[in-house]
């Protein structure tokens, strides 16, 4: 058995970590348990449920699937890292107005892939925001608000909502 | 949306969630997320036979692995340690519910032997140093096979797999069948279905020093029956066990019970004084968690010529896996307890032959005999139709409950509440545009394709399995804590309960706070589970808040200086009725309640609900589908869906509507993806996501949703459950438009799901059979 | 699941890889984008002792011409392949097979180079590179040498990568103009990898009769085939949908599917004709 320790510099949401790992260490088990950042989740173990989603260097990725050591030098986003001044973000603000979760244990990771998409294409269609989820599983909602959820808070980030 | 409205308009408002913005910010708080300092970490080994006896087990080598604190086997722990199993039939079988095995193994993941380590890897490593010698036994998966004589038994102590029979019988069904000038008759399976809530179960336990009390943290349904399960499988006292059902992600039925696994983790923790946390996997999950469905019909239906339903017979073979779970014998009697469904059939047999076999438990999920007993009758209409040449719409109708038979008592001695079927009927073939639809059908078919319209027409009733609990107190500044038994998985108890409560305290939402899931908060209550919360838990709520009122006034009368039936509630407390500016606030009300009262008034402003309506609601539904198959790849495509669901009086439109849409993205798994299967040895084939399929974004179609409201006369919010309307209607509407579509073909019944592989085999069957 | 303990080093340079693949022998996995190594590992289905990580070489990722070729670095992602520009316009069947693979969070992580070597024949890569005609650049310690796709997919999971190479390059001839490419696939419900999948490229001369033409089919048994016959019926042909169709038809000539849990071998047979005429079809249409 090996024992080795490695160590890792990862900025996370702004603030850089110094952390001991083991080389097995997956980068969902250092978010969650060495930094404490438990909003990432765990919902299966070969990598299909998407709640373990995260940013890393700006692309969503599975934070299940990545080693904690690969990660070194990388800047992550979490869903913790989100909201601004305790002010949502856009999408967490269009999953709550459009009853866009349920038990809200896919929300973080749901919501981590919306983010992802609207970076890339700020006017998506019902398709392709279906499309962009296809990596995410949400057992509550039948996925229905959370695309409406995610035309929300596009027209929100275009700003060409009309105000109500 | 919003959150600001005058409290008279807040029952029936779509309010945005309460529980909302800790969700989205990734500050909710569920059972792994909880880390305690000295906690322990637990892993099982399982194991990989259906069935077999267990020679040696030697783990010498994993006690020696670093970080490793204990390892224990089944023989290692008191007998006294068991999983309670209430016996709900008389005279049904109960095996043996060791926590770990003991001498044998009847199920793929049963667990051998627990270690428990530093961190959750060193557990593992720990159980893969574990030798475990088997000899292999035979094994049986399928509920029917296992009825066939010289199958081999589940359970080598019991002579048969039958772990219990019950019938229940109405009318005379012999004359009924004597008498019938047709009789359909039909074998129907439902696929087992994987919960698959997406937290996986969780425990973490902590005791208090000297055997003090125990805290665990659980993801359940139910805290209250689970602490008392736990009492009972551990031999510890109840009152002092607190259980903390902190944000349980998603459940659908599968976290009621109290698994094996939390007996284990509480035992550790107290035996090694330190708190121990056990996070299932997802492939345990898959292996170790209820599953559902997996009941096989084999019905008639008698009839008339006319199309009138005079009899029904059916025998449900339901395979309950092999252990049994506190819940696991429900579901086939709740499938039995609806079978006529929506119609007059008062001549009814209904058998249910529970079955071991060699897998997972299976369970109450979402619809826990409802969808089984729907799709049982709505496909034997639909081939009564077709056989008799009666349009399906027409046969429905003439055998439907109707309005003023209710409170109607079935065929199977049940007593439905309300109900106006045809009206919910119509308002789906409106919504439908049903008589295009079987236009365009006509067409597809004139050039030649496959497309099929269906329907179906339900009942789903919610509530009932005993009591609910509800209690509100007035605070000392006046505004109000609310405790319900009724405890929370994602339905969003803490918004429509603060709506109830608001809106008949004439206060704004958020001088309401909801409490929930905490059996040191809250007094005994039952849980969420059957769709009942809003039933049970509103109920309770609705009537305490009315206890609290009346108190009130008598409060508010003697503040006032008026006759307590001169006091009216107004916005935010009481006025004197005509003098609306003679009022006392809550906070007034509150003060005086807590301070100085006259003679003869009892302090306080508490009132705390057990709430029995000794009955259940009967919602209802209709549902219509229109499916389309590609001849070349049997791909069926799902192109409308309307659902027309009546849970009575509304509290929150768009919880029901998210109810209802999570619903039918379940019922589409079941119709068209979703199917765990064993080989004939009970070797578990879809064991993970990899080859299990559950719906993704795409796989949802455009779903219209409409509603009819008839108010449950028998509740003081008139309301009904909704929660598994989407999963009872959708299944056999889609079932009903697959089989339309295949009806050219000469294809009688296919059994869900409806894969491509699947009809394509069936399409080429019937063609290469007419062509012969 | 976590998986065993392993060692890891991050190589600097792909000649201090191959060096430790010389050193810890068997022992030692190459680690790319970890997408079919890491859920392997947390299962235990694979616990190697070390771990030797390409991530932080440099120069083995990105999309470039080189000649009449299209040169892709080993650890270039799959979403960098689906939204290349390179790709795109000249190899669209390419992309269009980079564009179906897992999902976003997958094609965001996981490469070219770790798929084609861990030759699953679920796979989408190793069908499409097999009509491409690609060729794999293996640097060895002793060398480096380029072995085409026929060569390079031998069996389920099995290349010609010897114990101490390393692939550095997927090498892709540019088809000339007037030639198309398409991939067209039927993913598992639920793993998303190929049930069956077919990739297609066709040559057509201006008058549009079909000059030459490759076909193949994955899903159908250890490793991506050629639909020889299907081949051999577009040649010299005009490109109708009639020729198409009678081409496809033969498409699972020759091959022996095994049927599983959501398809049966007969299924198969029949659905890889199906999409061999989607992938030959939008080939055909595209300029």
């Amino acid at each position: 058995m090996n024992d080795e320790r490695i160590t890792v510099g990862i900025t996370v949401n702004g603030v850089t970590h110094r952390a001991v790992v083991e080389p097995r260490t997956l980068l969902v088990y250092f978010l969650r348990e060495q930094l404490g950042l438990t909003g990432t989740h765990v919902g299966c173990d070969t990598s299909q449920c998407g709640a373990c989603t995260v940013h890393l260097n700006g692309r969503a990725v599975k934070s299940c699937t990545i080693f904690a050591v690969q990660a070194d030098g990388a800047e992550i986003t979490t869903i913790e890292g989100l909201a601004r001044d305790s002010a949502l973000h856009p999408v967490q603000e269009g999953f709550r107005e459009k009853h866009g979760l349920q038990c809200g244990y896919c929300t973080p990771g749901m919501i981590m892939s919306a983010v992802h998409l609207l970076q890339a294409n700020p006017r998506p269609t019902d398709a392709e925001i279906k499309h962009a989820l296809e990596g995410n599983i949400c057992r509550c909602t039948g996925y229905v608000n959370i695309v409406e959820a995610v035309k929300w808070a596009a027209e929100r980030m275009r700003g060409d909502h009309v105000s109500r | 949306m919003t959150t600001q409205r005058a409290p008279s308009g807040l029952i029936g408002a779509s309010i945005r969630r309460v529980e909302d913005p800790l969700l989205v910010t990734g500050k909710g708080c569920y059972v792994d997320d909880i880390q305690l300092p000295g906690m322990l970490h637990i892993a099982f080994l399982r194991s990989p036979y259906p069935h077999a006896k267990i020679i040696s087990i030697d783990t010498a080598a994993a006690k020696a692995m670093p970080g490793v604190v204990a390892v224990l086997t089944g023989d290692d722990l008191s007998e006294h340690l068991k999983v309670p199993v209430p016996s709900i039939v008389r005279g049904m079988k109960i095996p043996p519910q060791p926590v770990l095995a003991r001498g044998a193994v009847h199920a793929a993941g049963a667990p051998v032997a627990v270690v428990a380590a530093e961190s959750r890897a060193l557990a593992e490593d720990a159980t893969s140093a574990i030798e475990v010698e088997y000899e292999s036994l035979p094994a049986v998966a399928d509920a029917e096979k296992a009825l066939e004589p010289g199958a081999p038994l589940a359970h080598e102590e019991f002579d048969s797999n039958v772990c219990y029979t019950v019938t229940k019988k109405g009318g005379d069904v012999d004359q009924a069948f004597a008498a019938a000038e047709h009789v359909v008759r039909m074998h129907i399976a439902s696929p087992r279905l994987v919960a698959m809530a997406l937290e996986p179960r969780g425990v973490l336990a902590s005791p208090e020093p000297m055997g003090q009390g125990l805290t665990v943290w659980l993801s359940t349904q139910g805290p209250h029956r689970a602490r008392a399960d736990l009492a009972t499988g551990l031999g510890f006292p109840e009152h002092k066990i607190r259980v903390i059902a902190p944000d349980i992600g998603g459940a659908f039925g599968s976290k009621g019970p109290l698994y094996r696994e939390y007996i284990v983790a509480a035992h550790l923790a107290l035996k090694l004084g330190r708190p121990v946390k056990w996070i299932s996997t997802r492939s345990e999950d898959f292996l170790t968690t209820n599953q559902g469905r997996d009941q096989a019909m084999t019905s008639e239906l008698a009839l008339k010529r006319d199309g009138t339903m005079i009899g029904l017979k059916v025998r449900v073979a339901a395979n309950l896996g092999a252990y049994l779970q506190s819940n696991t014998a429900g579901p086939p009697q709740r499938m039995m307890a609806m079978a006529p469904g929506c119609y007059q059939i008062r001549n009814c047999h209904v058998e249910v032959v529970a079955v071991f076999t060699n897998t997972v438990s299976t369970g109450p999920y979402r619809g826990a005999g409802r969808p089984e007993s729907v799709l049982n009758i709505e496909r034997l209409v639909d081939k009564a139709a077709a056989d008799l040449g009666i349009d399906r719409l027409e046969i429905r109708r003439k055998n439907f409950i109707r309005p003023e038979q209710f409170p109607y008592k079935t065929g199977v001695g049940v007593e439905y509440d309300s109900g106006d079927y045809g009206r919910s009927l119509d308002e789906a073939l409106r919504l439908s545009n049903y008589d295009e639809l079987i236009r365009q059908r006509d067409q597809a078919r004139k050039r030649g394709e496959l497309v099929g319209v269906g329907i179906s027409t339900f009942v789903e009733p919610s509530g009932g399995a005993g009591f609910e609990s509800g209690a509100v107190r007035v605070e000392r500044t006046g505004v109000i804590t609310v405790l319900t038994g009724s405890s929370s998985h994602g339905q969003g108890h803490e918004t429509a309960f603060a709506q109830v409560a608001a809106e008949k305290l004439r206060v704004s939402m958020d001088q309401v706070a909801i409490r929930h899931g905490d059996t040191l908060a809250v007094q005994q209550g039952v849980g969420t589970f059957g769709s009942r919360s809003a039933v049970m838990g509103g109920g309770a709520l609705a009537v305490a808040v009315d206890r609290i009122v009346e108190k009130a006034r008598r409060i508010a009368a003697h503040l006032l200086e008026a006759a307590p039936e001169d006091i009216v509630q107004a916005d935010g407390g009481f006025a004197v009725t005509g003098v609306p500016e003679k009022k006392v606030t809550w906070r007034q009300v509150a003060g005086a309640a807590y301070g100085r009262l006259p003679k003869g008034m009892e302090p306080g402003l508490q009132e705390t609900v057990f709430f029995d309506p000794k009955r259940e609601a009967w919602g209802f539904g209709a549902h219509v589908a229109l499916v389309r198959i590609d001849r070349e790849t049997g791909s069926p495509t799902l192109e409308k869906l309307v659902l027309v669901d009546d849970c009575g009086v509304i509290i929150n439109p768009m919880l029901v509507e998210g109810q209802v849409h999570g619903g039918v993205a379940q019922g589409l798994g079941e119709a068209f993806r979703e199917q765990m299967l064993y080989g004939d040895d009970g070797e578990a084939l879809t064991g993970s996501l990899m080859n299990y399929a559950v719906p993704r974004a795409s796989d949802m179609p455009p779903l219209v949703l409409g509603e009819t409201v008839t108010p449950n006369p028998f509740h003081p919010l008139g309301v009904k459950g909704v929660g598994e309307a989407g999963c009872n209607g959708a299944p056999p509407a889609v079932a009903n438009a697959v089989m339309d579509a295949l009806a050219p073909l000469g294809i009688d019944h296919i059994d869900m799901p409806y894969t491509a592989p699947k009809l394509w085999e069936a399409i080429r069957q019937a063609e290469s059979k007419k062509r012969s | 699941m976590f998986p065993a303990n392993f060692g890891y080093v991050a190589a600097r340079s792909v000649e201090e890889a191959t060096e430790l693949l010389a050193k810890y022998g068997e022992e030692a996995k190459l680690l790319a984008g970890g997408h079919s190594l890491i859920p392997a590992m947390k299962l235990r289905l694979a616990s190697p002792r070390h771990l030797i990580d390409l991530g932080r070489v440099p120069g083995l990722s990105g999309i470039k011409v080189d000649g009449e070729t299209l040169s892709i670095g080993a650890l270039t992602v799959h979403a960098d392949v689906a939204s290349s520009d390179l790709a795109r316009h000249r190899l669209p069947g390419l992309a269009e097979a980079a564009s179906v693979i897992g999902d976003v969070q997958v094609r965001n992580r996981g490469t070219i180079g770790g798929s084609v070597a861990h030759a699953d024949p679920a796979a989408d890569f190793p069908v499409i590179l097999t009509a491409l005609d690609a060729s794999f650049v293996l640097q060895g310690r002793f060398g480096r040498r380029t072995v085409a796709a026929p060569d390079f997919f031998l069996d389920f999971y099995t290349t010609a990568l010897a114990p101490d190479e390393v692939l550095t390059e997927i090498r892709v001839p540019l088809p000339s103009s007037g030639s198309g490419t398409a991939y067209a696939k039927l993913p598992h419900p639920a793993s998303g990898y190929v049930v069956v999948s077919a990739a297609a490229l066709v040559v057509r001369d201006p008058s549009g009769r079909c000059v030459s033409a490759a076909v193949a089919i994955g899903g159908m048994g250890s490793r991506p085939q050629r639909a020889a016959a299907t081949e051999a019926s577009l040649h010299g042909q005009p490109l109708t949908p009639e020729v198409i169709a009678a081409a496809a038809a033969k498409a699972s000539e020759g091959t022996d599917p095994e049927s599983d849990l959501y398809a049966s071998a007969d299924y198969k047979r029949h659905i890889a004709t199906v999409y061999a005429r989607q992938a030959i079809e939008t080939a055909a249409s595209r300029k």
